[in-house]
């Protein structure tokens, strides 16, 4: 009995060790055009669900079935990322698989959950410096591999109620924001918020500190990967900005009225409804509002500024779409020119962008004609060129990071910690510790 | 080569003990083979790996020795032990609550003459709404903006508190809800006391003893085995609490699985964060499946401690018995 135990843990570990070595693809064979091709069948899972954005999604595989005739590309939608690790552990992964996120493009390269790209780049004659603005490097590469390409980009930007506004301009700085919050901010008789100027805490819908830390310009990490937050001194103005305006309208008042609101993605969203004045979101946002509250009228500006960096304004944070050839893809070369058709043809680019309302991730897509470019709309493609706009670099602990930071905030304006300084340094050891633990 | 030297031995002598013994042994290996192999492919396999991936950084794809790093980590983690101390409260606290519920609802509806069917079938019903969806439930109800509880307060001049939005009540909020879904309880309690001899309370009552004295003197000893095994089936539950916690603190921060919207476990301030929470957190969004090994071995151990709590003390309850 004991022997029959000890040699069936013995083979469980074995069996064990040998799955965890995976496979890597070999180098790529691109093919010159005019060559022949057999017909192939690729699989490609992306994360797309709203009608529209399959609608569109359709419309571009058939630019590119008309291009390829070939390869025949099975989609599935609505993937989300633990579908895509779980296949690849499985090895049967997708040939081709999209991702809404970038916070796991340090841990798919390091693992090499998707194939390295740079080899496919470099026999298509493809020069990415070239070809993508640089922001986008930061967030589709780590350590040397670029593991993923951009498939269109999302900016983030304010956006302001022009009813709401009483004919008051945008503010540019942080004061202004905080001095026209109060002034456009309704009270009911009772004393509760009947409409906000600007919703300040972290917990607001795109108010993570992922996207607000842009508006002084604070550092996530250093450049070994250590946490820059308690050290940086922006981040400690940014959230005192906050804590001060927050506490101007009552955390718990704030609280009661950021809970009736609806969904961030229907058309309850308070900015469609009129509940709030500013708001930060991205760009896509001007599609939703198309559909879902026409009679808005809305204007768009960049995100305010800290007051002593006037310099920055018209920056705001950069993320976007991915999309990569997973480990052990049966097909990677016929994958490969599915994913180079989605991240570098210009003329897929602009119409999924106009489809969709996002910002084409080609610098050529950016200047083509065809991009349609609206005032508004026009903004988020001068965040998306302004050499001040930042991303989260891809980092081993991204969410975790983002969890953390966006925790100690939720402590700090709720008042619950009221020593700022101590918060801080404790993120900084909960991130660097954290660190250690994945990273050595 | 087996048949032949068999058969030789059946001819030539009968089964020596020892020989006899060792082919019942393997008869009975033969059968149990099966439940065997079932057992080291589903327990002794992940458990051993458990315990090697405990030693290493292992984000799922590569592993690289690290000694004790994950557990020398788990001493320092304060989240993890925010987490326990979370599931402690919820097992010192909600679990007596919920065995307490059900056992007065279930006092109550075996007392009821009529309608009892109706009464039955109302409580246990919350117990068959899938967990989702009641803790979704929960929260719309208890929003302190557009909640109905909130509505009825509101007029009579009250204000509710933010029971999913304050670390204060955050975990009451999770009891009133596990107190809500008690039908499944009820119904073991409504059995044991429908068996409890009726005879007892009459001879108690012609001696004068009251309700309470009855209870105490009579039910309560007799649904004792019933009681403990609730209490520790609830106890190795809680320490697996995870989907309402999950569902509460999603659905009361507003987060969203989109980009760019963190989801932050436990929320408020990690007050409903559970050990499996924070388990399922480490392995399957920080790939450190190394140090979740470390924290799934720990929650093995514990849950193993009460399991033997609950073996024995049925076992005690077999001896009285006899």
């Amino acid at each position: 009995m004991k022997r029959l135990l000890a040699i069936s843990a013995a083979a469980g570990l074995t069996l064990l060790t040998a799955c965890t070595a995976g496979t890597e693809n070999a180098a790529p064979k691109i093919e010159k055009s005019g060559a022949t091709h057999e017909p192939v069948t690729i699989e490609f899972w992306h994360g797309f669900s709203a009608d529209n954005e399959l609608k569109a999604f359709e419309d571009t595989l058939a630019g590119f079935k008309q291009k390829y005739p070939w390869i025949t590309v099975k989609p599935t939608k609505a993937v989300q990322d633990t579908q895509i690790l779980s296949s690849v552990r499985g090895g049967s992964p997708p040939d081709v698989a999209l991702s809404f996120t970038t916070d796991s493009v340090a841990q798919f390269c390091k693992a090499g959950i998707f194939q390295d790209l740079n080899p496919y780049l470099k026999a298509s004659g493809i020069d990415a410096a070239a070809l993508f603005p640089k922001v986008i490097a930061e967030y589709t590469q780590y350590d040397g591999k670029r593991c993923v390409l951009p498939m269109l980009a999302d900016t983030y930007g304010l956006y302001y109620n022009k009813k709401l506004m009483k004919g008051e301009q945008p503010p540019k700085t942080l004061s202004e924001l905080a001095d026209l919050t109060k002034k456009l901010t309704v009270r009911n008789a009772d004393g509760t918020i009947k409409v906000a100027g600007f919703v300040p805490t972290s917990q607001m819908y795109e108010n993570a500190p992922i996207h607000s830390g842009v508006m002084v310009g604070a550092k996530w990490t250093n450049p070994d990967g250590t946490s820059a937050i308690g050290s940086d001194p922006q981040w400690k103005k940014l959230m005192t900005w906050q804590k001060d305006l927050t506490d101007w309208f009552g955390y718990d008042k704030l609280e009661k009225f950021r809970k009736g609101f609806g969904d961030e993605w229907s058309a309850e969203n308070p900015f469609n409804q009129g509940k709030v004045a500013m708001a930060i979101d991205g760009e896509w946002r001007n599609a939703m509002l198309a559909a879902d509250a026409p009679d808005v009228d809305y204007g768009t500006a960049p995100m305010p500024v800290a007051d002593d960096q006037p310099q920055r304004y018209g920056a705001g944070f950069i993320t976007g779409t991915i999309i990569g050839i997973p480990r052990g893809a049966k097909h990677p070369e016929a994958a490969w020119d599915l994913v180079r058709y989605l991240t570098t043809d210009t003329g897929a680019l602009v119409g999924l962008a106009n489809a969709i309302r996002n910002v084409p991730s080609t610098l050529p897509a950016l200047q083509s004609p065809d991009l349609k470019k609206d005032a508004n709309f026009q903004t988020f493609l001068d965040i998306f060129a302004n050499p001040n706009s930042t991303t989260q670099p891809a980092h081993i602990n991204a969410v975790f990071n983002q969890q953390t930071l966006q925790e100690a905030q939720i402590k700090w304006e709720s008042g619950r910690a009221p020593d700022l300084d101590a918060l801080l340094g404790q993120v900084d050891k909960t991130i660097n510790d954290k660190l250690k633990l994945t990273a050595g | 080569m087996a048949s032949t030297a068999l058969g030789r031995r059946g001819r030539t002598a009968p089964p020596s003990p020892v020989g006899g013994r060792r082919r019942a042994n393997l008869r009975a290996l033969l059968y149990l083979s099966p439940w065997l192999v079932g057992f080291a492919v589903f327990f002794l396999y992940p458990l051993g790996s458990t315990v090697y991936f405990s030693f290493q950084r292992y984000n799922m794809f590569t592993l690289e020795p690290v000694g004790l790093l994950n557990y020398r980590y788990f001493l320092q983690d304060e989240a993890a032990w925010t987490a326990i101390r979370n599931t402690l409260w919820l097992v010192v606290v909600m679990v007596p609550l919920r065995v307490l519920f059900g056992l007065g609802v279930a006092q109550l509806i075996t007392k009821i003459k009529a309608g009892a069917g109706v009464f039955r079938t109302i409580f246990y019903l919350p117990s068959l709404v899938p967990l989702v969806a009641g803790t979704l439930g929960f929260v719309f109800l208890l929003n302190p903006a557009t909640g109905p509880l909130q509505t009825i307060l509101s007029a009579v001049g009250l204000d509710s508190p933010d029971w999913f939005g304050d670390p204060a009540w955050s975990k009451w909020g999770l009891t009133m809800l596990a107190m809500w879904s008690v039908g499944d309880l009820m119904v073991i309690f409504m059995a044991a006391l429908l068996d409890v001899p009726k005879q007892l309370y009459e001879a108690a009552s012609i001696d004068g003893a009251g309700a309470w004295q009855q209870f105490v003197s009579i039910t309560l000893p007799v649904i004792r085995p019933v009681l403990m095994f609730a209490a520790v089936t609830g106890v190795i539950q809680t320490l697996q609490y995870f989907t309402q916690a999950e569902v509460v603190a999603r659905a009361a921060s507003g987060a969203t699985d989109s980009a760019g919207s963190v989801f932050t476990p436990g929320y408020p301030d990690q007050s409903t964060l559970t050990f499996p929470q924070w388990l399922f957190q480490q392995g399957f969004r920080d790939f450190a499946m190394g140090y979740a090994c470390v924290l799934a071995l720990v929650l093995f151990v514990v849950s193993m401690l009460f399991t033997a709590v609950l073996l024995r003390q049925f076992r005690g309850f077999a001896e009285e018995e006899a």
